[in-house]
């Protein structure tokens, strides 16, 4: 790790303390500690220990029994497993719609009118508020009696819907309250980014003849990236970590569709279904594959920001 | 700016653009609109069926008061506080100190530790919960507040780290090189020299980590139980529970449930948005 500078063949030995001479190899580590300490214990160990324990069956309290891959084996011709799975690719896909229109609500209130500051906090609320409470305004939202949505149907003529208690729609409507939020997070990031843009190529772009379109795509959208990429790595991590909502909305029903990985898993290990933590760990490793084939691409991409400085 | 500001367009859409402002602002904020509506109606109305009609008559003082002294909203508001500040102050003291270390030297695994970081927030947090509930547990911490808040330290530290990194790297380095020449100790650098121009940073930080730890749910739930220890964003189910279909009272609890972090964000808006954007958009 750290090594001493001074060889030891040095005629003239130096006076200073091994303190004073060392200080700065080895004062990185000291203000590390803490930090790392408290991290590894609560985080990278627990990773590891989710990989073995999805090799016990295991509930929680009693002896744990080795089973190797047996877990993974019941996931295989688990039913309900591919049915979170497909949720959670739905949630992937349809959440990254926050991203365009958060760009598109930020174009909008980009603008110096009175009082634009307030609109602008205004729109940002949903993302401050919590997702218990946005799950059960949605709930409401929703609800076949008084539920707004059937309301407003029913002025176009159409049936009421019960959105939550038919399988087909509920993961939509849940991801449907979930954009709301994240949404308003993407918004505030775009009006950040189109603060800094340079507005000497807006210029060049306007003698050019560029509008509207033509000059969001080649000069405005291509200044945003920084923001773009925050926006996408919030989205993602988002879109796989959903489980406040599920949970509030519809405790993963009708008969489990609303279901993702996240959520199944605690259902799984800590629920009345039985503590099958084992099985439970199964469930969070495959996450986290997913998971992980996103992280290297964060990664590389700040690694490749990080050599550019 | 793009779009062209208004100000130089025609009058009509000038007019147009500010008449439609607030009307697509209601739109946006209709649900929380309706519930703010909604806790400060009547029971009557609900059980006549009247859910979105002008409110029977104003019983905003009856139904926050039954949420403040006839439930147990005010002991899971207490608990939220004593959460959310102590892992707050942890995770500023520890993430300076390792934002510091990471920022300012140069060593070989500094590039490695400061990936762990990263890469471990990107987690889904659900796959520590098998064994971080078990440690808890093990601790004898399950089902109290300081469980809660240990993770919650560990955990927000190192997403804090990235944001607190770059914010030091962006000070000026010539600064920690002329008061080492001057002979100046590490820590004393780090408290003297970094520390006090940090403070954006670190209010940033703050704002962000009340918000989210206020608002987390996943661990309230995985780590606590009970009334004695859970935070006020688990205590809503609770409550919900006891006062089921009882839609004013409902709302009128998620209102005060939300507010604190809403109060928070109107407060230090400006620095609330510099930690969202991580530092990196300006």
């Amino acid at each position: 790790m750290t090594h001493a500078t001074l060889p030891d063949t040095q005629p003239q030995p130096d006076k200073r303390s091994w303190w004073r001479r060392h200080q700065v190899a080895v004062s990185p580590w000291l203000f590390l500690a803490p930090g790392m300490i408290f991290f590894l214990v609560y985080v990278i160990v627990p990773i590891f220990q989710s990989f073995q324990i999805s090799l016990l069956r295991w509930d929680g309290l009693g002896a744990p029994e080795y089973i190797g891959l047996r877990n993974y084996q019941e996931l295989y011709y688990d039913d309900a497993f591919y049915t979170a799975l497909r949720n959670n690719l739905l949630w992937l896909l349809l959440y990254l719609l926050a991203i365009p229109a958060g760009l598109f609500i930020a174009l909008f209130l980009n603008q110096t009118v009175t009082g634009i500051r307030l609109y602008k906090s205004l729109f940002f609320f949903p993302f401050v508020i919590s997702q218990v409470v946005v799950g059960l305004v949605f709930t409401w939202f929703y609800d076949p009696t008084f539920g707004l949505l059937n309301i407003i149907l029913g002025w176009v003529g159409l049936g009421p819907v019960n959105v939550l208690g038919d399988p087909t729609y509920v993961t939509y409507g849940i991801i449907a309250a979930g954009l709301w939020p994240q949404t308003a997070y993407c918004m505030i990031l775009y009006l950040t980014g189109l603060n800094g843009v340079n507005p000497e190529q807006i210029e060049a772009g306007r003698l050019d003849n560029a509008k509207g379109w033509k000059m969001l795509w080649y000069i405005i959208i291509p200044q945003l990236k920084p923001a773009t990429f925050i926006a996408f790595v919030v989205t993602i991590i988002g879109a796989l970590r959903s489980f406040d909502l599920i949970s509030i909305m519809t405790n993963g029903g009708p008969f489990g569709e609303s279901r993702v990985l996240s959520f199944y898993m605690f259902e799984v290990a800590l629920s009345e279904y039985g503590f099958r933590m084992g099985y439970g760990a199964a469930i969070a490793v495959v996450l986290f594959l997913i998971m992980l084939c996103f992280i290297a691409y964060f990664l590389w991409s700040m690694y490749q920001e990080d050599k550019g400085r | 700016m793009f779009p062209t500001p208004v100000a130089k367009t025609s009058r009509t859409w000038r007019i147009t653009y500010q008449g439609l402002l607030p009307v697509v602002l209601v739109i946006w904020l209709l649900p929380l609109i309706s519930i703010a509506v909604f806790s400060i109606k009547p029971d009557s109305d609900f059980t006549t069926g009247n859910y979105w009609g002008w409110p029977g008559s104003f019983e905003g003082f009856a139904n926050y008061g039954r949420v403040f002294f006839d439930s147990d909203m005010p002991r899971y508001l207490l608990n939220s506080v004593l959460i959310t500040v102590p892992t707050v102050i942890g995770c500023m003291v520890l993430s300076s100190m390792t934002g510091f270390a990471l920022g300012i030297y140069k060593f070989r695994a500094n590039l490695w530790i400061f990936f762990m970081f990263v890469a471990g927030n990107f987690v889904p947090f659900q796959i520590l919960m098998v064994p971080v509930r078990d440690l808890t547990l093990q601790m004898g911490l399950y089902n109290t507040k300081t469980g809660l808040v240990l993770f919650h330290i560990a955990f927000q530290t190192g997403f804090r780290t990235l944001f607190m990194r770059n914010f030091i790297r962006a000070l000026p380095y010539e600064l920690i090189e002329a008061a080492r020449v001057e002979g100046v100790a590490e820590w004393r650098i780090f408290w003297y020299v970094v520390l006090p121009l940090m403070k954006p940073a670190l209010a940033a930080m703050a704002v962000l980590v009340f918000t989210f730890i206020w608002n987390d749910y996943f661990w309230a739930v995985v780590l606590t139980q009970g009334v004695e220890s859970q935070p006020v964003t688990a205590g809503i189910t609770s409550f919900n529970a006891q006062y089921r279909a009882a839609y004013h009272l409902m709302s009128a609890g998620s209102i005060v449930a939300a507010l604190p972090p809403v109060a928070m964000f109107f407060l230090m808006q400006k620095h609330f948005i510099a930690g969202l954007t991580l530092g990196a958009v300006k």
